[in-house]
């Protein structure tokens, strides 16, 4: 098992160079111009050259691509004499926009990511996989029936569309809740709770649908196994047969989904809800840099996200270790 | 019981390889490597699947492959049809070398070498109709029957005693003896001179069982077709080969014409088969000899040193473990019947003749 | 032991053997209509007696033996006849009733012990868990219950193997953890369902050898379901054989085997090769297929299969459901045909003369 993971994280290292590597070429091939943004409204053309200089643009691709390698171990210096900006290892650049370390900007916006995609995540997993094994084991009663339109319900809605609702009718009409928004927890825990209630809830709208259906489905494969026949066969309560014999065979398909979409949760895939309740996240940040022509930026959520997904990937597969013990000796 | 000695008169193989025959298989080996590292994969051992076996089979004539599961029976077939490479030894069909031949160079012997899979279930493209499966390896090989395609495999449909005008169905419209019957007829399509049959019936039921056998025993008599007899249920075998070979983990141990193999077996893992063999009479069971295995086969990534039936043979000594006991035929006994046994024994484990008790059918 | 001589006649008191089976049905709805996988079927066994179950898929062996463990209840099977264990009638208990039999007082073999064992949990743990079901034992207790059961069936090593789990073992170790699983909890009734089909020829005369001791040790009663007449002939005392959902033939097996009144179980009988058979006689295989169990062709269900049923006059075959009727001449040998008895040894006679 040991072994096994090094190597898996020895070759998410790899898949995480070639990312870059692509990134960094989609940029280059773009017609965009960081530099004249950079200038500003007066701009010179001796300035721009100068600003060119000092962001790196005026070097070949080849260059800038390995200073960015280097950065990442060594860190990098910018700017000329007047202003000098160091940016530490792991050094992901320095944005074009703000003159901010990329990664301290990743290091600021993540929390606001974590707490949604956290808080979201764990909600639509229980009561998703809850609401798929009660339409399982009631398979055609008026509860499954519920379940699957709801599901068919909820997949067909749109986070922007959910979310407006969601503040009309919470915010706006019924003054139930204030406006949301992101508070660190470590600032104020009751603020932060109050403020991602909505986002949250709009989340579980969107992802409940699939989990429900999902667990549904493996359930219903998994009760017609013999292995939970034999579970019967033992004598053992219902209860015992579903929880323990076939959600826990059932659960495996659900633990890899979970896993892909909590790591693109994370990464800021969740960009619409963002904009829609005001959070500033690594999603609205990652939007924010290709509008800007950021490169720097866009390089580091592009990288942060491919990370995120691929050590999901990684804890994904030991878990499934942990749950298979086929898995675990192969 | 006569004791007979060992004397290495004839090198293993030697006897049952010669010119005639079709096909000619010798010191086939398939070794499946084990790799294991975390950048590089490096090969830290093999799974001896089939290891260094010889044998032979003429024209027309059946040899039965029998043993329990993971004796190699299979990857034996699936070697010879060229579906796996083997990793050593020759495989000769029609005399042509074929053990390392390209699929597209060696056209001619893929007609002439079909096979017939074991579950009838999954080896029939469920998409395809049963005519596109009859056909499909008649138009990949170029042949152009008189006639057309279409009525080569409705023929073909109705030697197989399917319904001509079944063409257009789809596999999962038929039973499980009636795409057996369709697998059949895909091998023929090609007019094999052998066919390499792979548990052919041990996924059907008792009573549809017997009609594939006749069905092919009927092909090979009208055709003259050769047939690698590939199966676990030793009374089926000996039903439909002339010749048999047991298999024990990736060896022949032993093999002869089939009276002499069910009757005067000499290695003790056939010994140990036949009597485990639930058999109908009721009398006759308690009359035959009870020899009860113990312990499970061993691994084939580590087999036991010299004989390899010896960590569960009650007769093992140490030359066992120090020498593998080589095929050969014992002085005295059948002409073709080999074992590889330190010391064999004749012995007669089958009740002999044994008249069914129930009666014929009408006609 | 009470012969039954038409499946509609059901007595209302409680019998006197440890199992009795009386007129069985189970039905299943479907889309294409009502699937009668069991028909009509009524046996009985006593206690340290072995029964066997014959028939090919969809003969409704199994069907009737998941019944025996109620496992069709909360299903959408429909389940009638009666089925009395140890003077309690399983068919009309409820599910919670019943669940206090299954692993105590009945308990099952299953044909595929790979997937019949949850693969997740460890084998040890799987057999303490049916232990603790009814018995109020630590998990220590428990375990070391397991441990004792794995040695009882022959596993070498034991406390080391209860941690594996069921790929680690092979078929036939397998096999024996899953008997140790179902005779954790000493069960009266010990159900087989093909406990030897998925194992080598060698295996199982093991895995057989080892039921019959078991057997012989606990006295429980048996019934193993088997498509093998070989298997049947090596461990039973009776025969049942089944098809189309209802039994055609039934005595003890020194009767049906050696002489069998039923032409399906003369086609069974002939359509398997022998160890020591005529290789130069071809095998007489059974013509056509299965029936369908939505429409069982009328009259004798195995009519349409039947080479003698010129031999009954007016066709009364395709048009009369035979009933079963004792043998002559043996105490509880009954079968289902229209065949008289003058009919069949005129059969047998040209049957022994065409032999020779």
């Amino acid at each position: 098992m040991f072994r096994y993971v090094i190597r898996r994280l020895l070759i998410s290292a790899v898949i995480l160079l070639v990312i870059s590597f692509i990134t960094f070429v989609i940029f280059f091939a773009l017609p965009s111009n960081p530099a004249l943004l950079a200038c500003g409204k007066t701009c010179s053309v001796q300035r721009l050259a100068e600003i060119k200089h000092s962001l790196g643009l005026d070097q070949s691709f080849w260059t800038q691509y390995s200073e960015f390698l280097k950065g990442l171990f060594a860190g990098r210096k910018f700017g000329d004499q007047s202003v000098l900006i160091t940016c530490a290892a792991p050094c992901l650049g320095i944005s074009f926009k703000t003159d901010e370390p990329v990664l301290t900007t990743l290091f600021n916006r993540f929390p606001a990511d974590l707490s949604l995609a956290l808080g979201s995540a764990v909600i639509f997993l229980i009561v998703g996989v809850g609401l798929g094994v009660i339409a399982a084991v009631r398979k055609g009663k008026l509860i499954d029936k519920v379940a699957v339109s709801g599901a068919l319900f909820g997949v067909s809605l749109q986070s922007y569309f959910v979310g407006l609702l969601l503040m009309w009718a919470f915010v706006d009409k019924w003054q139930i809740l204030a406006a949301p928004g992101y508070t660190p927890i470590t600032q104020d825990p009751n603020a932060w709770f109050q403020g991602l209630i909505l986002p949250w809830v709009t989340l579980v709208i969107l992802y409940l649908a699939m989990y429900t259906r999902l667990s549904r489905s493996s359930m219903l494969e998994t009760m017609g196994e013999d292995f939970v026949r034999t579970a019967r066969a033992k004598g053992l309560s219902r209860r015992k047969v579903i929880f323990k014999h076939a959600l826990r065979a059932g659960i495996t398909p659900i633990v890899t989904i979970f896993g892909m979409d909590l790591g693109s949760l994370i990464g800021g895939s969740a960009v619409i809800t963002e904009s829609v309740f005001g959070i500033n996240g690594i999603g609205k940040l990652a939007v924010d840099s290709v509008t800007d022509s950021d490169l720097p930026v866009i390089m580091g959520t592009t990288l942060f996200a491919a990370t995120v997904i691929v050590l999901a990937n990684v804890v994904v597969d030991i878990v499934y270790g942990v749950i298979d013990p086929r898995v675990r000796l192969a | 019981m006569s004791t007979t000695k060992n004397i290495p008169a004839q090198k293993a193989g030697e006897s049952s390889v010669s010119s005639q025959n079709l096909l000619e298989v010798e010191n086939l080996e398939v070794h499946f490597p084990i790799r294991q590292g975390i950048v590089f994969q490096r090969q830290v051992g093999a799974v001896r699947a089939v290891d260094g076996i010889s044998f032979g089979v003429k024209p027309g004539e059946s040899l039965g492959l029998v043993g329990e599961s993971g004796c190699g029976k299979s990857t034996t077939g699936r070697a010879v049809t060229r579906l796996l490479e083997p990793t050593g030894g020759t495989v000769r069909f029609d005399g042509e070398d074929i053990t390392h031949k390209k699929v597209a160079s060696m056209r001619t012997a893929r007609q002439n070498l079909q096979m017939i899979f074991q579950d009838p279930y999954s080896s029939l493209n469920p998409r395809h109709t049963v005519g596109t499966i009859i056909e499909t390896p008649m138009k990949l090989n170029g042949i152009n029957p008189e006639g057309g395609h279409k009525r080569r495999a409705q023929e073909l449909l109705e030697i197989v005693g399917l319904n001509p005008e079944h063409y257009n169905r789809y596999p999962n419209e038929f039973s499980g003896g009636q795409r057996q019957r369709i697998g059949i007829a895909r091998a023929l399509a090609l007019k094999p001179k052998l066919i390499v049959a792979d548990e052919p019936v041990s996924a059907l039921d008792v009573s549809i069982q017997a009609q594939v056998v006749n069905l092919l025993q009927d092909l090979q008599r009208e055709f003259g077709l050769a047939f690698l007899f590939i199966a676990h249920d030793l009374a089926v075998v000996r039903h439909f080969s002339e010749r048999v070979a047991v298999m024990y983990l990736g060896k022949i141990v032993e093999i002869a014409d089939r009276e002499t193999l069910y009757s005067r077996p000499q290695h003790p893992y056939t010994h140990a088969l036949l009597s485990a063999v639930p058999e109908v009479d009721p009398d006759g069971a308690s009359n035959r000899e009870r020899i009860r295995l113990t312990g499970d086969v061993p691994s084939p990534i580590n087999p036991p040193s010299g004989c390899r039936f010896r960590t569960r043979c009650w007769k093992a000594q140490d030359i066992c473990a120090s020498q593998e006991p080589p095929l050969v035929q014992l002085i005295g006994s059948a002409d073709g019947h080999q074992a590889a046994c330190h010391f064999p024994e004749v012995k007669q484990v089958v009740a002999a003749e044994v008249t069914p008790p129930a009666p014929a059918s009408a006609e | 032991m009470a012969i039954e001589l038409s499946p509609q006649s059901v007595d209302v008191n409680p019998p006197s053997s440890f199992l009795e089976v009386r007129d069985l049905r189970v039905h299943f709805p479907t889309e294409d209509g009502l699937v009668k996988s069991v028909d009509g079927v009524s046996f009985s066994l006593e206690k340290g007696k072995t029964l066997g179950i014959v028939g090919e898929s969809g003969s409704g062996k199994s069907v009737t033996s998941l019944s025996l463990l109620g496992l069709h209840k909360g299903s959408r099977a429909q389940v009638g006849g009666e089925i009395w264990l140890d003077g309690e009638e399983l068919v009309g208990m409820s599910e919670s009733q019943m669940r206090g039999l299954r692993g105590r007082k009945v308990s099952m073999i299953f044909q595929d012990p790979l997937s019949a064992l949850h693969p997740f949990y460890s084998v040890g743990s799987q057999i303490a868990e049916a232990y603790q079901v009814h018995h109020k034992a630590s998990k220590k207790e428990a375990k070391e219950r397991a441990i004792e059961m794995l040695k009882r069936v022959g596993i070498p090593q034991p406390e080391r193997r209860a941690k594996d789990y069921p790929h680690q073992f092979s078929g036939g170790m397998r096999q024996r953890a899953m008997i140790a699983m179902s005779l954790v909890c000493d069960p009266e009734l010990l159900i087989a369902d093909e406990p030897t089909t998925a194992l080598d020829v060698t295996v199982q005369a093991q895995i057989l050898d080892l039921i019959r001791d078991l057997q012989e040790e606990f006295g429980s009663a048996v019934i193993i379901i088997t498509h093998d007449l070989g298997v049947v002939a090596e461990i039973s005392d009776d025969i049942l054989v089944m098809y189309g959902g209802r039994r055609i033939e039934y005595g003890s097996v020194n009767d049906v085997l050696k002489s069998p009144e039923h032409p399906y179980t003369w086609g069974l009988l002939q359509s398997m090769p022998h160890l020591g058979g005529d290789v130069a006689q071809r095998l007489n295989p059974i013509p056509g297929s299965p029936p369908s169990l939505i429409n069982l062709p009328s009259g004798c269900a195995f009519n349409p299969r039947c080479s003698f049923k010129e031999q009954v006059p007016d066709g009364r075959c395709t048009v009369e459901r035979p009933e079963l009727l004792p043998v002559l001449g043996s105490d509880k040998h009954i079968a289902a045909c229209h065949l008289t008895g003058e009919h069949k040894a005129e059969i047998r006679r040209g049957a022994t003369s065409g032999a020779k």
